[in-house]
C-alpha cells in the first residue's frame, strides 16, 4: 500500500471538495478498495473516508418505493423488513454474495462501484487496459474462465462481479448521485455501469467528486422474485452466471418478466427485448429457449469461458421454469 | 540414558493394550486445545521479539532469465527502509521434503514467474511492502521457456517402471477392458498460516522462529543454505498453522530473514503474502494419466496398466508419485506402470497432502468404476474380487490389509445398493441424485525418531522432541502414549515439541509422524519402566502402573524418592520395511446431487471407512479422516491451479479464486475407523492417517456424478462447465 | 474527535500511519496475535473480529476508520482459565486441527449466534421472513466466510450446534 493522507469530511460538500482531485478516492466499507490498494492496483494519495456522512437510512419514498442510503450496509439492506417482504430478489442477491463479515462492511454505494475480479486486473505485473490504459489485455489470450461473453471489446473482457446490482437492474432501480457543482442527478442503475469499449478504465458514469447518496427502488410489484447464482463452490464464490428475475403469471400467460444477468458482461446485463418476448406468452420450454437465443445472440466466448453461453441459456430456462412453475 | 529400537521384526506384543492407565486410543481432547481456541498459542510470526524489522520478498515478473541490475537506491531513501538484500545465498525455491540440504539458491537466476530475487527490509511492514513494490529491477529474459507439459519430451522415472507379463496380450484376450485417459490439475496446500520466519542472532548463534513441518531436516537445510554449522542454529516451531507438504522443507522467507537479521544486526521477520505463498512454494503437479484394465467375465483383473505424466522445474528430483498405490492395490498378472516428468517453468512441484495417491487414486478408481459397469459387477464386489493376497509386483506379504472389511462394512453403514446400476435413476426437482464409491489406499511410512522422556520426582512427566504438531494431534497422542506407559493421566504429562534444542524427531510429513514419534516415546518409556520395575522389585512386564502408582503398591513419587529419571528413546525403521508392503486402506461412499440445468454438484453425504493400524486417539484420528474427506471434495469439485499460457504465471494465486472447500461444501460426513494392530507398521502397531482420507475420495464423488446424471468426466475438478460439457442429451 | 479504539474494553490510541489495517493494529501495536492473518484480502476469515457487535474481516479495514469503535477479539471472549462456552465446545468437539483459523471461527460463530437471534437471514434461509434457526445448513452457510484448510468443518458445526441448542 502506498502512503496516503487520510481525510474524513464532515459534510457532503466537504466530501465533494476532497474527492474532486485526481489523486483522491472515497472509501466507505473498504472491502474492495483496500484489497486493491494492498495490491497497488489502486494508489490514491488521499483516501477520503465518507463513513460519517450518514446516508445509512432506508426509507419509503413518496411514490411508494424505497430509498436505500448509499452507506446502508449490505447486511442492513438484506435484513430490512420491507426489502425482505417487497423486494426479496434484492435480499437474495445480497445474501448470495460474499460472506456475512464482508456484507457487514460493504455498502450500497461501494458495492455498485465494486471493481472486476479479472486476474490480470489484480496483478500489477500483467497487462490490463482497465488498470493501465494501453497496456493490453492479458485475459484475451490468457485464462478467461471468469470473463464476459456479452458486450466485450478488444480492449477488455472483464465482468462486473457483484450480485446486488444485478437485482437492482432487474428492479429498475435508480442511482442518486450528488455532484460537486450541481444538484443531485439520477441515473437508472441499468445505465450506471458502462461497457468497456475503448475506455475499460471507466467502470461507471461517476465523474470526479461525485458521490452516490442512495439507490431508489420503484413501487413493489406483486410477482415472484428469484435470484439464482451458479458458482463453483456452494458459498463464498463469484458467480459464473447469475440471474435476477421478477416474474408474474396471470391467466396462464406471463404478465411480467424483468430479468437481469450477472457474470456475463462488464455490467449487470439487462436486455429489454427479453421482457417484450416473454410477456403475453404462455410459459414453455420453447419460449425459454427463444429467450435464451435472444439473450445470447451477440455472445462471444474466449475459449476458456465459452461454457458461459450454454450455462446462461440453461440457467435462464431453469429460473423461468421455477418462476412460472413450468415443468421443462 | 538412551534406549534404541531398530525394528527388523514384527512387534506383536501389543504392549499398549496391556497397560493399565487405559488412555491410548481414547477420544481425549487436545492438550493444546485451550491455547488454540483462546488465541494464545504462538505461531511463527507471533513471538514477541523486541526491535524486529520487517522484510518483504521481491519477486520476479518474468518466467526465465537473469537479474541484470537492482537499483537499491530506488527504495533506500523511502521512509523506514533499512536494506535491500540480494545475497547469493537467498533461496529461490522451497526445499523438498527430507531434502536435508539447501534448496536452489542464486536469486539472480530466474526459473519461474514469481520467484523471489531479493528482500527489502524496513522498520514497519507497510514501509517494507510498499518499498518491495517500488524496487527497480532489470532482467534479461530468456525467451521460449517451456510451459506446457505436453509440449516437451518427458523424462522417464525408471525406478517406477514396471513391465510384468504381457499387457497387450491380456488386453487382447480380456472379456472386458477399460482404456481411459484422466487428467488432474495442480493443487496448492493453502495452509491457513502463511509461511513466516523471525530470525534473531546472538553472536554467532542463530535462532529462527518459523512455520516448519520437519525441523529435524530443516536445520540442515538452513545450515547448508547459510554455510553454518547446525550446532549454531536453533529452530522453533511450536505451533504450525497447517502444512500439507508446503512446510516440509525450508522456504524462501526463512533464509531471507536469517541473512537480513545478520546484515542489519537486529531481528528480522519475513512473512509471505498469500499471493507469494501460492506463487513460490510447492504446487502439486498436474497429471495426465492413462489407465488400461483387462478383466475376465467376472471382472477379475488379468492386465493392469497405469501411466502418468507429471511436471516439475528443471533440476528438481521430485516427481508426483502418482503410481504409489497402483503397484499393489489390485491384482493382475500382466502389468505396465510408467511415470514420466516433463520439465517446465512453473513454480516447484512438490508434496501436497498425500503426494501420489491424492491424484493417482481418483484416476484409478474412476477406471475401476468403468470396469464395474462394463462387466456388470457391483463396484464394491469388483474391488473385493481384485484384492491380491500378496503385493503383485514384489511378491511381498502385506503387513495388514483392511480393504475388504472397509468395503463391506462401509457399504453396509452407507446403505449401498448392490443391485444393478444405471445413471439417471433418481431425480428431486432440478437435481439428479446418485451414489458412487471408491477404494482408499496410502502407503505407510515411518522415519527415525528420538524423544526425551523424563519422569520427575513429583510424578509428572516431560516429553521433549523437535517433532512438530501441525494440527495432527501430536501433542496429545504423545501425552497419551507416555501417560499410558508410565501410568499417569495426560494432565501430568508436559509435551514440548517443535524446538531443535530437543532430540530429533521424525518431522510431520507423509503421515509418518504419529507412528514414528510415538514409537520413540514408547521405547523411552519402556526403558523408564525397567528402572521403575527395578525399584519396585518386579519385572518390567509384570509392572502395572495406574494413576501415579504401582497397582496395589507404592506411588511413583515414593519409588522415585526425590530423583528424576529420564531416557532418550530412539526408534529406527529396520529391515522389516523391505520385507512387507505396508499401507493404509479404506473405502469411500458418496451420495451427490447434480443440477440438471447448471451442472453444479453438491455432496450430500460421504462416508469413509479406514483401516490404519492402532487408533491412538479416536477423536483426533477421526478429525484427520474428516479433513481428508474435505480435501477429497476439493479435489473432486473445486481445486485447480490455473496457469497463464503465455508466461506461465499462476493466475488464481489467492483464496478467492483458488477454491478450497468452504463449510457449506461439506454436508453430512461420516467416518468409520476399523481398529486393527499392524505389528509391522511400527512398534506401537499404528500406521499413518493424515492422508488416507483423501486417497480416492474424489473418485467416489466422480462415480456418483456419473451415476446421478450420466456424465462421465475425465478431468478433475468437476466444475459446472465440465459437467455440462459431459452431459449426455 | 476521539482517536482511540476500545479493544476488549480498553481504550487504545490509533497508530499514526493510516495504512495500518485494523488487523495489523491488533497484532502488532496491541500484541493481540490471537487474531490471525491468513490472506490479508478478505478471502479466508481468519482475521474475523467483532466491531460494535458485528463481525468483520479486520484485514479489510483501516484502524484509522474505527476511532470511537469498540472491538472484541478472541482474547476478549475468553482465556485459557476462563474460556467462553463456544471455546469449550470447540475443544470438546475438536472443531479445529492446526488452530490457525480457530480464533476467527470462534469470533465469527459468537457473532453469528447473535445474528440468528436477531433474525438475520442467510442464503440458506428458505423463508426470508420467518424465524431463523441454527440448523446445520444455516450454520454451514453462515460460517462459510471462515475457511478451514484442515477440514474441521463438520466438527465446527457440531460445536456451534451444541451451544446454539443450549441457548434455545
Amino acid at each position: 500500500m502506498r502512503p496516503f493522507a487520510f481525510q474524513r469530511p464532515d459534510s457532503l460538500a466537504h466530501a465533494h471538495e476532497l474527492t474532486v482531485p485526481e489523486d483522491a478516492t472515497a472509501v466507505a466499507g473498504g472491502t474492495n478498495l483496500l484489497d486493491l490498494m494492498k495490491l497497488q492496483v489502486e494508489t490514491p494519495e488521499r483516501l477520503v473516508d465518507i463513513n460519517r456522512l450518514g446516508m445509512t437510512e432506508i426509507q419509503e419514498t413518496a411514490d411508494g418505493g424505497l430509498r436505500i442510503g448509499a452507506l446502508a450496509t449490505n447486511t442492513a439492506t438484506a435484513n430490512d423488513d420491507r426489502v425482505r417482504a417487497d423486494y426479496p430478489v434484492l435480499a437474495r442477491a445480497i445474501l448470495a454474495g460474499a460472506t456475512q463479515q464482508l456484507r457487514n462492511r460493504a455498502t450500497t454505494g461501494g458495492n455498485l462501484c465494486q471493481r472486476t475480479r479479472c486476474y490480470y486486473f489484480t496483478n500489477i505485473d500483467q497487462p490490463c487496459n482497465k488498470r493501465e490504459p494501453g497496456s493490453g489485455c492479458g485475459a484475451i489470450d490468457g485464462i478467461a474462465h471468469l470473463h464476459a461473453v456479452l458486450g466485450t471489446s478488444p480492449s477488455c473482457i472483464a465482468t462486473y462481479p457483484g450480485d446486488m446490482a444485478v437485482a437492482l437492474s432487474a428492479l429498475d432501480a435508480t442511482v442518486e448521485i450528488a455532484s460537486p457543482d450541481s444538484d443531485e442527478r439520477s441515473v437508472p442503475v441499468r445505465d450506471f455501469h458502462l461497457l468497456p469499449g475503448d475506455t475499460p478504465c471507466r467502470d461507471n458514469v461517476l465523474e470526479r467528486g461525485e458521490i452516490i447518496t442512495a439507490v431508489t427502488l420503484p413501487r413493489p410489484v406483486k410477482a415472484k422474485h428469484l435470484y439464482r447464482k451458479v458458482r463453483e463452490r456452494s458459498s463464498y464464490a463469484f458467480a459464473l452466471v447469475s440471474v435476477a428475475a421478477i416474474v408474474a403469471v396471470e391467466d396462464g400467460v406471463i404478465a411480467r418478466a424483468d430479468l437481469a444477468f450477472g457474470g456475463l458482461a462488464h455490467k449487470p446485463w439487462h436486455d429489454a427485448r427479453l421482457s417484450e418476448l416473454l410477456v403475453g406468452e404462455a410459459p414453455s420450454a420453447a419460449l425459454f429457449d427463444k429467450a435464451g437465443d435472444l439473450l445470447l445472440e451477440g455472445a462471444r466466448g474466449y475459449g476458456e469461458n465459452d461454457f458461459k453461453i450454454p450455462l446462461a441459456r440453461r440457467t435462464l430456462a431453469a429460473v423461468m421454469a421455477e418462476a412460472t412453475e413450468t415443468e421443462i | 540414558m538412551s534406549a534404541h529400537l531398530k525394528q527388523d521384526e514384527p512387534v506383536t506384543s501389543n504392549r499398549l493394550d496391556g497397560m493399565k492407565q487405559g488412555i491410548v486410543g481414547q477420544p481425549l481432547s487436545r492438550v493444546d486445545g485451550l491455547a488454540k481456541v483462546t488465541g494464545t498459542a504462538p505461531y511463527a510470526a507471533e513471538y514477541k521479539i523486541d526491535n524486529v524489522a520487517e522484510g518483504v520478498l521481491v519477486t520476479a515478473p518474468i518466467t526465465r532469465g537473469e537479474v541484470t541490475s537492482i537499483d537499491k537506491d530506488s527504495v533506500l531513501s523511502m521512509p523506514g527502509v533499512l536494506a535491500v538484500l540480494d545475497d547469493e545465498r537467498l533461496t529461490t525455491r522451497a526445499a523438498q521434503g527430507t531434502a536435508n540440504e539447501a534448496p536452489k539458491q542464486d536469486p539472480a537466476t530466474v526459473c519461474y514467474w514469481g520467484q523471489p530475487i531479493a528482500v527489502v527490509v524496513a522498520e514497519t511492514f507497510e514501509q517494507a511492502r510498499d518499498a518491495a513494490k517500488h524496487l527497480k529491477v532489470e532482467y534479461r529474459v530468456h525467451e521460449g521457456a517451456p510451459l506446457d507439459p505436453h509440449q516437451v519430451a518427458p523424462e522417464e522415472q525408471e525406478d517406477e517402471t514396471v513391465n510384468q507379463g504381457d499387457l497387450d496380450a491380456a488386453m487382447a484376450r480380456a472379456a472386458h477392458t477399460v482404456d481411459v485417459e484422466i487428467a488432474t490439475e495442480g493443487h496448492a496446500s493453502a495452509a491457513m498460516e502463511p509461511h513466516a520466519a523471525i530470525a534473531e542472532w546472538r553472536d554467532d548463534k542463530l535462532t529462527v522462529y518459523a512455520s516448519l513441518q520437519m525441523p529435524n531436516y530443516n536445520i540442515a537445510e538452513l545450515a547448508d543454505s547459510l554455510g553454518m554449522e547446525e550446532s549454531n542454529i536453533r529452530l522453533v516451531s511450536r505451533y504450525v498453522g497447517g502444512g500439507f507438504g508446503s512446510k516440509l522443507g525450508i522456504s524462501e522467507e526463512t533464509v531471507a530473514a536469517a541473512i537480513a537479521a545478520r546484515e542489519l544486526g537486529q531481528p528480522v521477520r519475513v512473512v509471505m503474502s498469500r499471493q507469494q505463498v501460492f506463487q513460490c512454494i510447492m504446487r502439486r503437479s498436474e497429471t495426465t494419466q492413462k489407465l488400461r484394465l483387462a478383466s475376465d467375465e467376472e471382472g477379475k483383473l488379468d492386465g493392469f496398466a497405469h501411466h502418468a505424466l507429471v511436471s516439475n522445474l528443471p533440476g528438481e528430483e521430485f516427481a508426483e508419485p502418482v503410481l504409489q498405490s497402483s503397484h499393489f492395490l489390485y491384482g493382475g498378472e500382466n502389468r505396465q506402470l510408467k511415470l514420466e516428468v516433463a520439465r517446465i517453468h512453473r513454480m516447484t512441484a512438490g508434496s501436497v497432502r498425500a503426494p501420489g495417491e491424492a491424484v493417482g487414486m481418483p484416476a484409478l478408481e474412476v477406471a475401476m468404476d468403468m470396469l464395474a459397469e462394463k462387466s456388470g459387477v457391483d463396484p464394491v464386489e469388483l474391488r473385493l474380487r481384485n484384492i491380491p493376497d500378496r503385493n503383485p509386483e514384489e511378491d511381498l506379504p502385506f503387513s495388514s490389509h483392511k480393504l475388504a472389511d472397509c468395503l463391506r462394512q462401509g457399504a453396509e453403514k452407507f446403505g449401498w445398493d448392490s443391485g444393478p446400476r444405471k445413471p439417471r435413476q433418481q431425480r428431486e426437482g432440478e437435481w439428479w441424485i446418485g451414489t458412487g464409491m471408491a477404494s482408499a489406499a496410502r502407503v505407510h511410512n515411518v522415519g527415525e525418531a528420538k524423544a526425551h522422556v523424563t519422569l520427575k520426582s513429583d510424578g509428572t512427566a516431560v516429553v521433549q522432541s523437535d517433532m512438530t504438531d501441525i494440527g495432527t494431534g501430536t501433542y496429545t497422542i504423545v501425552a497419551q502414549i507416555a501417560g499410558e506407559m508410565l501410568g499417569i493421566p495426560i494432565e501430568k504429562v508436559l509435551v514440548e515439541l517443535g524446538d531443535t534444542k530437543h532430540p530429533r524427531g521424525p518431522g510431520s510429513g507423509g503421515s509418518w509422524g504419529a507412528a514414528s514419534i510415538g514409537s520413540a516415546v514408547y521405547v523411552a518409556c519402556e526403558a523408564l519402566r525397567e528402572k521403575l520395575a527395578h525399584r519396585a522389585g518386579t519385572s518390567e512386564t509384570e509392572l502395572d502402573l495406574r494413576d501415579g502408582s504401582v497397582v496395589g503398591g507404592n506411588s511413583l513419587v515414593e519409588l522415585l524418592d526425590g530423583e528424576d529419571i529420564s531416557e532418550v528413546g530412539h526408534y529406527e525403521p529396520g529391515e522389516i520395511a523391505d520385507s512387507h508392503t505396508a499401507s493404509g486402506f479404506g473405502a469411500f461412499f458418496a451420495k451427490v446431487r447434480v443440477n440438471r440445468f447448471t451442472g453444479e454438484t453438491r455432496v450430500d453425504h460421504m462416508l469413509g471407512a479406514f483401516g490404519f493400524g492402532r487408533v491412538l486417539n479416536e477423536k483426533t484420528a477421526r478429525s484427520q479422516c474428516l479433513g481428508g474427506i474435505t480435501w477429497s471434495i476439493g479435489v473432486a469439485l473445486t481445486e485447480a491451479l490455473l496457469f497463464d499460457p503465455v508466461d506461465g504465471h499462476l493466475v488464481n494465486c489467492d483464496l478467492a479464486e483458488y477454491h478450497v472447500p468452504v463449510n457449506r461444501d461439506v454436508q453430512d460426513v461420516d467416518v468409520m475407523m476399523m481398529e486393527e494392530r499392524d505389528p509391522v507398521a511400527s512398534p506401537i502397531q499404528a500406521k499413518g492417517i493424515g492422508e488416507l482420507g483423501m486417497c480416492g475420495g474424489a473418485a467416489a464423488i466422480a462415480n456418483a456424478i456419473y451415476n446421478a446424471c450420466g456424465a462421465r468426466l475425465f478431468q478433475y475438478p468437476m466444475t459446472p462447465d465440465r459437467v455440462l460439457a459431459a452431459l449426455p442429451d | 474527535m476521539s482517536k482511540t479504539i476500545t479493544v476488549n474494553g480498553t481504550e487504545r490510541p490509533i497508530p499514526s500511519d493510516p495504512r495500518v489495517s485494523l488487523l495489523d493494529f491488533l497484532r502488532e501495536n496491541e500484541g493481540l496475535t490471537g487474531t490471525k492473518k491468513g490472506c490479508d484480502h478478505g478471502q479466508c476469515g481468519a482475521c474475523t473480529v467483532i466491531v460494535n457487535g458485528m463481525r468483520i474481516n479486520s484485514c479489510l479495514t483501516l484502524a484509522a476508520m474505527h476511532d470511537g469503535d469498540s472491538v472484541t477479539t478472541i482474547e476478549g471472549l475468553g482465556t485459557p482459565t476462563s474460556p467462553s462456552p463456544l471455546q469449550v465446545a470447540f475443544v470438546e468437539h475438536d472443531g479445529f486441527q492446526c488452530g490457525y483459523c480457530t480464533p476467527g471461527q470462534i469470533c465469527s460463530a459468537t457473532a453469528m449466534l447473535d445474528e440468528i437471534a436477531a433474525g438475520f437471514a442467510s442464503d440458506a434461509s428458505e423463508d426470508l421472513l420467518g424465524e431463523m434457526q441454527a440448523s446445520p445448513e444455516e450454520i454451514r452457510e453462515r460460517m462459510s466466510g471462515n475457511l478451514c484448510r484442515c477440514g474441521a468443518y463438520a466438527n465446527i458445526v457440531t460445536a456451534i450446534r451444541e451451544i446454539a441448542q443450549g441457548d434455545a
